[in-house]
């Protein structure tokens, strides 16, 4: 583990360099013995695909014990294995109706939009990190067939619920917001909802499998076109 | 039992301290841009250090108060007056149902804080009620206030009216040196590229909001041009492909893939949010252990600063 001073409140560890389901699960199990080892002192923890961003209260502790503790607690937590991610499924409407980008990623990789359909829904991902807005989840990692840079102009206004892909990552969209990636379906589950508990069907840590849907059934289940 | 908003000016939010411990949703801090101004408001008032106020951002917010209380005006220096006729800032004052209250458009500073006898009553969304626009998350509806927002608060009939004198309210100027803990990516810039950041001059853009101030000045290249998404923690400075810093501040994004150099302190980010476009700014690089003191001293300071009493 490297840790790097990140801010007055913060330290933030990596515990590799690269996405992978190891690291994923090393930065969960440094997560837990983190927040075990600074109780009150910490404020909050951003885990994401190979760091662990850690905050803590600059005025009731300092930046060489909570490295300290950090260093000592993710030692230990090497021995531990993460828990096992819950499995979530989540149905998804694929079709240019509503995944604009569908066709031209079937285009740019030789294949049939089903092909491409058939190769996202096909694969099991790790939700690696929430963050960037509320409840935007990152999944990985897609197939290398259909991994799509990001657009050059970003689209002012993505619907909520969009299922898109950026390189090898996959997300739904939580909330309308702008975003540059590539639209391949939508999905009628709400991935953030401040009224619903839990607010999110998933968190960091578990594995997500979509399912593909037909038109009648994404609207039956309160999807939006 | 509220004050009405008559007027909301540029952009006023309802912020208590902010909202702390939600990262793992996704969910940003929100809270006073200048938390020392907020605190002082709340303080004068005999308030609860994080009670709900108003930030008011450039000014042109006005209210009609619905019933009696107390208020108080800090922070940027926005012309306050009650019923128009000027009244101090920095200082509590008794109102009564009807009155109307003004903040003008600052002279100096960009951020002021309008706090009343017990704060605003705002039920609290995932335990702040901090508004941060961009999630639509706090405040009465997630938005900026709006005219005809009603906001609730307590009728007062007394409160100790304190105030500070003139020569302790902060001075806002047009050029704040900000301390950088340097950290995150700093390896990977150059000495050459740490050297040019920490000693030239640099510009608030117009691109400057609650989730980040953009710079202008000597571009920094990183030899990274992006990294693997990671957490952001607050004052982190972002340096994008086209070199120029981004100060990222309460409302900024949880998790990133820009590299940075370290992050600014919240006593300058303090200072940077009430600069406006145009204003300069000078980066120094600290220890972690300078920071801690400054922050030290400074909440010290403002716990013993000495308030004074008006007779009722």
């Amino acid at each position: 583990m490297i840790l790097h001073s990140a801010g007055e409140d913060a330290l933030i560890a990596y515990l590799g360099e690269e996405t992978s389901p190891a690291i994923s699960a090393k930065v969960q199990a440094a997560a837990v013995a983190v927040e075990a080892a600074l109780g009150d002192d910490l404020v909050d923890l951003v885990p994401s695909y190979a760091s662990l961003l850690v905050i803590y209260n600059p005025l009731q502790t300092d930046h060489l014990s909570v490295a300290h503790r950090v260093r000592e607690a993710v030692a230990q937590s090497d021995t531990v294995s993460a828990s096992e991610g819950r499995a979530v499924a989540l149905p998804v409407y694929y079709d240019a109706e509503v995944g604009e980008d569908l066709p031209g990623i079937a285009q740019r990789a030789g294949l049939s939009t089903d092909e491409v359909i058939a190769l996202h829904s096909g694969a099991d991902y790790r939700v690696y990190a929430i963050g960037f807005a509320p409840g935007f989840a990152y999944l990985g990692q897609v197939d290398e067939r259909i991994a799509a840079p990001r657009l050059a102009t970003p689209r002012q206004k993505v619907p909520r619920g969009a299922v898109a892909i950026a390189d090898r990552q996959t997300a739904v969209y939580p909330a309308v917001s702008p975003g540059g990636w590539n639209l391949i379906g939508r999905c009628p589950v709400r991935m953030f909802d401040p009224d619903a508990d839990p607010t999110m069907p998933v968190s960091v840590g578990d594995i997500v499998r979509f399912t593909p849907i037909g038109r009648d059934e994404y609207l039956a289940l309160g999807g939006e076109l | 039992m509220a004050l009405k908003v008559t007027q909301p000016g540029l952009l006023s939010l309802l912020q208590d301290s902010g909202r702390y411990g939600q990262h793992r949703i996704g969910l940003t801090n929100g809270g006073p841009l200048d938390p020392a101004a907020a605190q002082l408001c709340n303080r004068l008032l005999g308030n609860p250090a994080g009670a709900t106020v108003i930030e008011a951002s450039f000014g042109g917010l006005q209210l009609e108060v619905l019933n009696d209380t107390f208020i108080c005006v800090t922070g940027a220096q926005m012309p306050f007056k009650i019923n128009n006729k000027d009244a101090e800032r920095y200082a509590v004052h008794a109102v009564v149902a009807g009155d109307q209250l003004s903040l003008d458009f600052a002279q100096a500073g960009c951020r002021a804080y309008l706090g009343v006898a017990e704060g605003f009553e705002i039920a609290p969304s995932f335990g702040s009620s901090a508004t941060v626009m961009r999630e639509n998350i706090g405040g009465l509806t997630g938005e900026k206030l709006a005219v005809g927002d009603i906001l609730d608060c307590a009728e007062v009939k007394q409160r100790r009216l304190f105030f500070i004198n003139p020569e302790s309210q902060p001075r806002y100027h047009d050029t704040v040196t900000v301390r950088v803990i340097p950290g995150y990516q700093q390896q990977h810039f150059s000495r050459l590229q740490q050297r040019r950041f920490f000693s030239h001059r640099y510009t608030v853009s117009d691109r400057c909001d609650r989730m980040g101030y953009r710079l202008e000045g000597p571009a920094i290249s990183c030899e990274l041009e992006g990294i693997l998404s990671e957490g952001i923690c607050h004052g982190a400075i972002q340096i994008p492909a086209d070199g120029q810093p981004i100060v990222l501040m309460n409302d900024r994004q949880t998790i990133g893939g820009y590299p940075k150099i370290g992050a600014a302190l919240s006593l300058d980010t303090a200072a940077l949010a009430q600069l406006t476009p145009g204003g300069t700014v000078y980066f120094a690089p600290v220890t972690p252990h300078a920071a801690h003191n400054a922050l030290h001293l400074a909440a010290s300071m403002t716990k013993r600063q000495k308030l004074l009493e008006r007779p009722a």
